[in-house]
């Protein structure tokens, strides 16, 4: 297989509500992709579209997205996996170039949930698990991480006060994101109001709901050294499945999708949890952060408590996560997040990642996870 | 059509496992069981993934299991807003069986906790459906 390389990565800023329409909503990030990145459309051979069905209304949004980025008559697909949408895309389109087929190919996630209201998006992303035996008992996903917060607590004894550290520091860096949705400080008191939402998670234990887009370029070895200062090589994939229904768990205190995909992405890249410098997880509640720390092997199952209490996620700490508010406070555009996760890992490793720039940092890791643990996409990336 | 009598809120209005739906209004939860190679499901299947049979069996769900874990949900998502507050959790019965669903309202919040003994109990809702839910045993 030939090596990939980003080239180039663009993100609209996350908001509430756009005032525009999703090909306008996509426009944002492609455009700032293509700019940065020096690129004409008709240097693009196919195009990679990303999203979650049915929070807007158009069907087959591959085929509008190639026409308004003006990038027909190349091939173009669209790939979904809920909330890890855009990081399956990536691997399709590394798939795509690492085989031949194509040399650059866009990737393009984008998400307009402000198209309907906060309770029909509950119901939509509970029908993204299992509709037949669990959506009838009222399911969403704010209760579905809840039981693996249960899980995690009365295995380990983590606290909620755990929980409300994680937030702490979204919110420090969130704060310096200028693309984020949440830009608000938070003390630990505030987040310790007890507001809860599906116990023992509380208001903002929980990411909002935010309208964005994403977009990563990804090109061959020769085509990435011919429009590339500075290529962003792919080092590792991993993506696995685990049981859409609860009743198929093993384990309520961790993500087992994530685990074989951060192994087999390890495996892939040939390094060790120890050797990445930089992390971004899928933090759309503060127990997924928590348990990403265990599932990536950055602490021993039980031990992520201390990471945080510690500090040791912060950018002076031993491994910096989410040193860009992550979800919980850039917001979570379901079909952009991943996308958004390898912009942030992409500034990190060229040194643009401004005031959030974790000092020297040769390797980045995304983990992007796709429902309650459906899909798990671990991507591991490095510079030269 | 059967099924879309199942739970609150149906998604569902055929599959081949409708049967379960006349289990709970005789009040009992069934799983079902591959006749070929004898593995057994929770959530019932029509076909078996291990050995690719569609020859199956139901089998019922009783005795005491244990809670593993649970959430109170404090919103709920569109349909079920009038239900609020509700326990959701996951229950683990004989042979690794796991069943998800609602806690009895009547618990609680002191008695229910991960470890506690619980059984089935079919119910009633309104309209002729059915459902069923996790009480103390």
């Amino acid at each position: 297989m030939r090596k990939v390389a980003v080239i180039g990565v663009g993100q609209s800023t996350f908001v509430r509500a756009y005032p525009g329409s999703i090909r306008e909503l996509a426009f944002e990030a492609y455009r700032d992709a293509m700019q940065g990145a020096g690129l004409k459309a008709e240097q693009i051979d196919a195009s990679v579209v990303c999203s979650a069905p049915e929070y807007d209304k158009q069907r087959t949004p591959a085929g509008l997205m190639a026409e308004y980025l003006g990038l027909n008559p190349q091939p173009t697909f669209y790939v979904e996996s809920v909330c890890s949408s855009s990081s399956s895309g990536l691997r399709t389109a590394y798939a795509l170039v690492a085989s031949g087929l194509h040399d650059v190919v866009l990737v393009l996630g984008f998400q307009k949930m402000s198209e309907i209201s906060s309770a029909e998006s509950q119901e939509r992303m509970g029908r993204g698990a299992d509709i037949q035996w669990e959506a009838p008992f009222g399911t969403m996903m704010p209760a579905y991480y809840a039981m693996y917060a249960r899980g995690h607590m009365d295995k380990y004894g983590t606290r909620e006060e755990d929980l409300a550290l994680i937030r702490v520091k979204s919110s420090t860096y969130g704060q310096i994101n200028d693309r984020a949705v949440f830009r608000k400080a938070l003390t630990l008191d505030k987040i310790m109001e007890p507001k809860y939402i599906a116990t023992p998670l509380k208001m903002f234990d929980c990411c909002a709901n935010a309208d964005g887009s994403s977009c990563v370029i990804v090109a061959s070895e020769e085509k990435a050294k011919d429009l590339c200062q500075k290529p962003v090589w792919i080092k590792g994939l991993g993506m696995a499945t685990a049981p859409i229904n609860m009743a198929g768990r093993d384990s309520f205190s961790g993500l087992k999708c994530a685990q074989l995909a951060g192994e087999r992405a390890y495996g892939m890249a040939g390094i060790k949890p120890s050797d990445v410098d930089v992390a971004e997880v899928h933090d759309c509640f503060t127990i997924a952060e928590l348990m990403a720390y265990e599932d990536l092997r950055f602490a021993e199952p039980g031990q992520g408590p201390e990471l945080i209490r510690n500090k040791e996620t912060y950018k002076e700490g031993k491994i910096p996560v989410n040193v860009d508010g992550g979800l919980l406070s850039k917001g979570h555009p379901i079909g952009a997040t991943g996308g958004s996760q390898i912009r942030t890992i992409f500034l990190q490793l060229r040194g643009e990642a401004g005031p959030m720039q974790v000092p020297d940092a040769k390797i980045g890791l995304v983990h992007n996870i796709g429902g309650v643990g459906i899909y798990g996409n671990v991507s591991i990336f490095g510079v030269d | 059509m059967a099924f879309e009598k199942f739970g609150i809120v149906s998604f569902t209005a055929t599959t081949k496992a409708e049967q379960f739906v006349e289990f709970l209004q005789n009040n009992e939860l069934r799983g079902t069981v591959c006749m070929r190679c004898g593995a057994k499901f929770f959530p019932p299947r029509s076909d078996c993934d291990v050995c690719l049979s569609q020859d199956m069996e139901w089998f019922p769900i009783e005795g005491e299991g244990t809670l593993l874990t649970y959430t109170k949900a404090m919103f709920a998502p569109a349909g079920f807003e009038k239900d609020v507050p509700y326990v959701m959790g996951v229950a683990q019965f004989k042979d690794g069986i796991k069943v998800f669903g609602r806690l009895d309202k009547a618990l609680g919040d002191d008695v229910i906790k991960a470890g506690m003994k619980v059984k089935i109990r079919p119910v009633s809702l309104e309209n002729d459906r059915v459902s069923y839910e996790l009480t103390a045993a």
